[in-house]
């Protein structure tokens, strides 16, 4: 940290930036410094893109205010809070670690993410967990429509209502819903809650700090398998 | 009985040009299947190309370099507008994307091997960094692309470039579908995918949705990267202009335009065959987006002082405007050295070569024509990269098949192959009187055609005229 400006500082035990002084790319060059450890505070991020991306290393950063897009993209290991909203495409790509938003996050949450937590406190809006592939996401309010479209792997707990084309095209992903589905996309059904899903479900609920939700109140959605294969009978389902 | 020409003539049966035999056979096979055909290579049709052109070798008012003798420079420079490290490259020939999964783990690595030996760059495609082909690679451009199977941010910092796809000359616009027989459970696995499924590579990206969000993306991966790695948008040919100034604007480094006679590994016919416009049209427009945003290395675009000598400098480096460059890859249906000399005297940086690639490889070879009639095609004609069946085991994920394929002999013939690109390339700058291959411009050429006239932008042979002008 010895290469930092003077307008980052530590506070306590944390790092501390401030990005009305400290520009973007200083921070996540530091962010990205070889065998970091410890506590981060990224001060008035004000709506800035690309907070906190490509971090690699068992750090926390806490990000004070609105990020823009894709903060904490292509995250690995760093648990990295947003005490505040999030802009498009939060976690994009994550590998590992957790995201953890306080507000709601705009489209594209989690999009494509392999791995980790994401927790959205608040609502997501629409493409929530797009094309996911591992991820698990947990979403204290609604999802937009399309949410987990084509969600390949990892699971998706929404515990207010879904948005219309709600697991469209969707393969091996799970997707728990607590409210109400304005409709579900191609290939997407409702399955029974199994003992293991219930097991499931409770631990990401309290992962995310839900621990009082009754998964029984939980519906379970995935992939009817149809389309697996492109046959011309199904042509109208597409 | 099989008539002769003769025989047909003589017994008065015409053709129709409208309905002739392989638009029969495609309504009969329609009719039969109730689905439409999926192939791979890229359009067939005879559309306006670099064979239309042909270039004014020196006499009078010019002077030829010697053959053998007189040095013409091959070595360009891509990605150095916002890229800390840009790829110096010994020739401008580079090979386009094709994806681990389309193609078989040797053949990525012959891939890497051929690009390697002759000091030039490969791409990844669908489905992320293989090892094999990051480790047989000196220089490795990372696609990023819609569908972000294995997409690994561990990968892209070993990549020494990064391209983000938009679209591809064979299906602009379009996703892509890897059938069921092609995805091993290798490839299965680095897609995050069941085995055996038909994989659907998305045709938008998941994150973001026009120019600005762009923008956004690719200062995401310049933050992600430190800003070391150059930064490529892969277009295919359909409004080039404007998605060049849109991707210049974007920041990229680098723009590659892929004319519709680019390959793929499986798209629908129609779509190959009647979405996108011809790399010849597509080239000049892509060229003058970037000089008029300044950002075209001066001499092909008509602007800066004439080099002696000597390859591209930091002064070439830069557009017209004194801003530094951003270099234009132009791919879809590059054969020869003439292709590739034509593509760079019409502004182009360099260009990209997947199916002539593939050929090198041995894809499509006589010693299989008995193997490519079993599965009812031929050596020449074999395009059914979709069905895993390749013979050549190159386009296959077949255990059996992709164990004929030895990468260090294909890697060996590809080297060749960019070699006699390169010679070739040389031979027509040097007889343009250009001592680097860059230097050569569109007042080198003329056209044979009035149609490639007004797409090339360059007169008509014998006229002064250019068609529009």
């Amino acid at each position: 940290m010895d290469t930092l400006t003077s307008s980052s500082r530590r506070r306590s035990s944390a790092t501390c930036f401030d990005l009305r002084t400290v520009p973007l790319r200083d921070v996540n060059t530091a962010l990205h410094a070889p065998g970091i450890s410890g506590e981060f505070v990224i001060a008035h991020p004000d709506g800035a893109h690309n907070v906190a991306v490509g971090v690699d290393a068992p750090v926390k950063v806490t990000v004070e205010g609105h990020v823009g897009y894709y903060a904490a993209g292509m995250n690995q290991q760093a648990e990295i809070t947003i005490n505040g909203n999030a802009g498009t495409g939060v976690a994009e790509n994550m590998m590992s670690g957790m995201v953890w938003v306080k507000g709601n996050a705009s489209q594209s949450a989690g999009a494509t993410a392999h791995g980790g937590l994401l927790v959205i406190e608040g609502n997501a809006a629409a493409r929530c967990g797009i094309s996911t592939k591992g991820v698990d996401i947990v979403v204290g309010g609604d999802v937009g429509h399309m949410s987990a479209f084509m969600a390949q792997a990892g699971r998706l707990v929404i515990r207010g209502n879904a948005g219309e084309a709600l697991g469209d095209s969707i393969y091996e992903a799970r997707i728990y819903v607590r409210g109400g589905v304005a409709s579900l996309g191609a290939d997407c059904v409702a399955k029974e809650m199994r003992s293991e899903h219930h097991k499931e479900l409770e631990y990401l609920l309290k992962a995310a700090g839900f621990e009082g939700d009754d998964t029984a109140g939980y519906t379970r959605y995935g992939s009817a398998r149809n389309l697996y294969h492109f046959h011309v009978d199904n042509a109208s389902s597409y | 009985m099989t008539y002769t020409t003769d025989d047909r003539a003589r017994l008065g049966l015409r053709e129709s040009a409208t309905f002739d035999r392989p638009t029969i056979a495609a309504i009969q096979r329609a009719a039969e299947t109730g689905i439409y055909d999926i192939r791979g290579w890229g359009a067939k049709r005879p559309l306006p190309h670099f064979d239309d052109l042909l270039f004014l070798g020196a006499s009078m008012s010019r002077y030829p370099l010697e053959g053998y003798r007189e040095r013409c420079g091959t070595d360009i420079v891509l990605g150095d507008r916002f890229g800390k490290h840009p790829l110096h490259l010994d020739i401008p020939v580079t090979i386009a994307g094709m994806s681990f999964g389309a193609l078989s783990g040797p053949a990525k690595e012959a891939l890497g091997r051929g690009a390697s030996e002759v000091g030039t760059s490969t791409t990844t495609g669908d489905g992320g960094m293989t090892p094999e082909e990051r480790g047989q690679s000196k220089y490795l451009v990372y696609q990023y692309l819609p569908s972000r199977y294995g997409m690994n941010p561990d990968h892209v910092r070993k990549a020494d470039a990064i391209e983000v796809v938009l679209g591809q000359g064979a299906k602009p616009g379009g996703g892509g579908m890897l059938l069921g027989q092609k995805i091993s459970e290798r490839v299965a696995g680095m897609r995050t995918l069941p085995e055996g499924i038909d994989q659907r590579s998305a045709c938008r990206h998941p994150d973001w949705t026009g120019p600005d969000d762009l923008t956004i993306k690719i200062n995401e991966l310049r933050e992600i990267t430190d800003w070391e790695k150059p930064i490529y948008v892969k277009v295919g040919a359909t409004r080039t202009y404007y998605d060049v100034k849109l991707a210049v604007h974007a920041g990229a480094d680098v723009v590659v335009v892929d004319g519709m006679q680019g390959g793929t590994a499986a798209t629908q016919e129609v779509f190959i065959e009647h979405v996108g416009i011809p790399t010849l049209a597509a080239l000049p427009q892509a060229v003058q987006a970037l000089a008029e945003l300044g950002v075209h290395r001066p001499r092909a675009s008509g602007g800066g002082t004439p080099h002696a000598s000597g390859g591209p400098t930091r002064q070439e480096g830069r557009g017209t405007t004194g801003q530094k460059g951003v270099q234009l890859i132009v791919s879809g249906g590059i054969r020869t050295g003439a292709d590739v000399a034509k593509a760079l005297a019409l502004g182009a940086d360099a260009v990209a070569i997947g199916t002539a690639a593939l050929i090198a490889l041995g894809d499509n070879h006589p010693r299989y024509a008995a193997e490519y009639e079993k599965l009812g095609s031929a050596a020449g004609f074999f395009d059914d990269f979709q069905d895993g069946t390749d013979p050549a085991g190159i386009s296959t994920q077949d255990p059996e098949l992709a164990a004929r394929f030895d990468p260090v002999e294909g890697g060996r013939r590809l080297a060749n192959y960019l070699r006699v690109l390169t010679m070739e390339a040389q031979t027509i700058a040097r007889a343009c009187g250009k001592a680097h291959v860059l230097h050569l411009e569109p007042e080198d050429l003329v056209a044979v055609t009035i149609e490639a006239a007004a797409m090339a932008r360059v007169p008509l042979a014998g006229t002064d005229w250019i068609p529009g002008r």
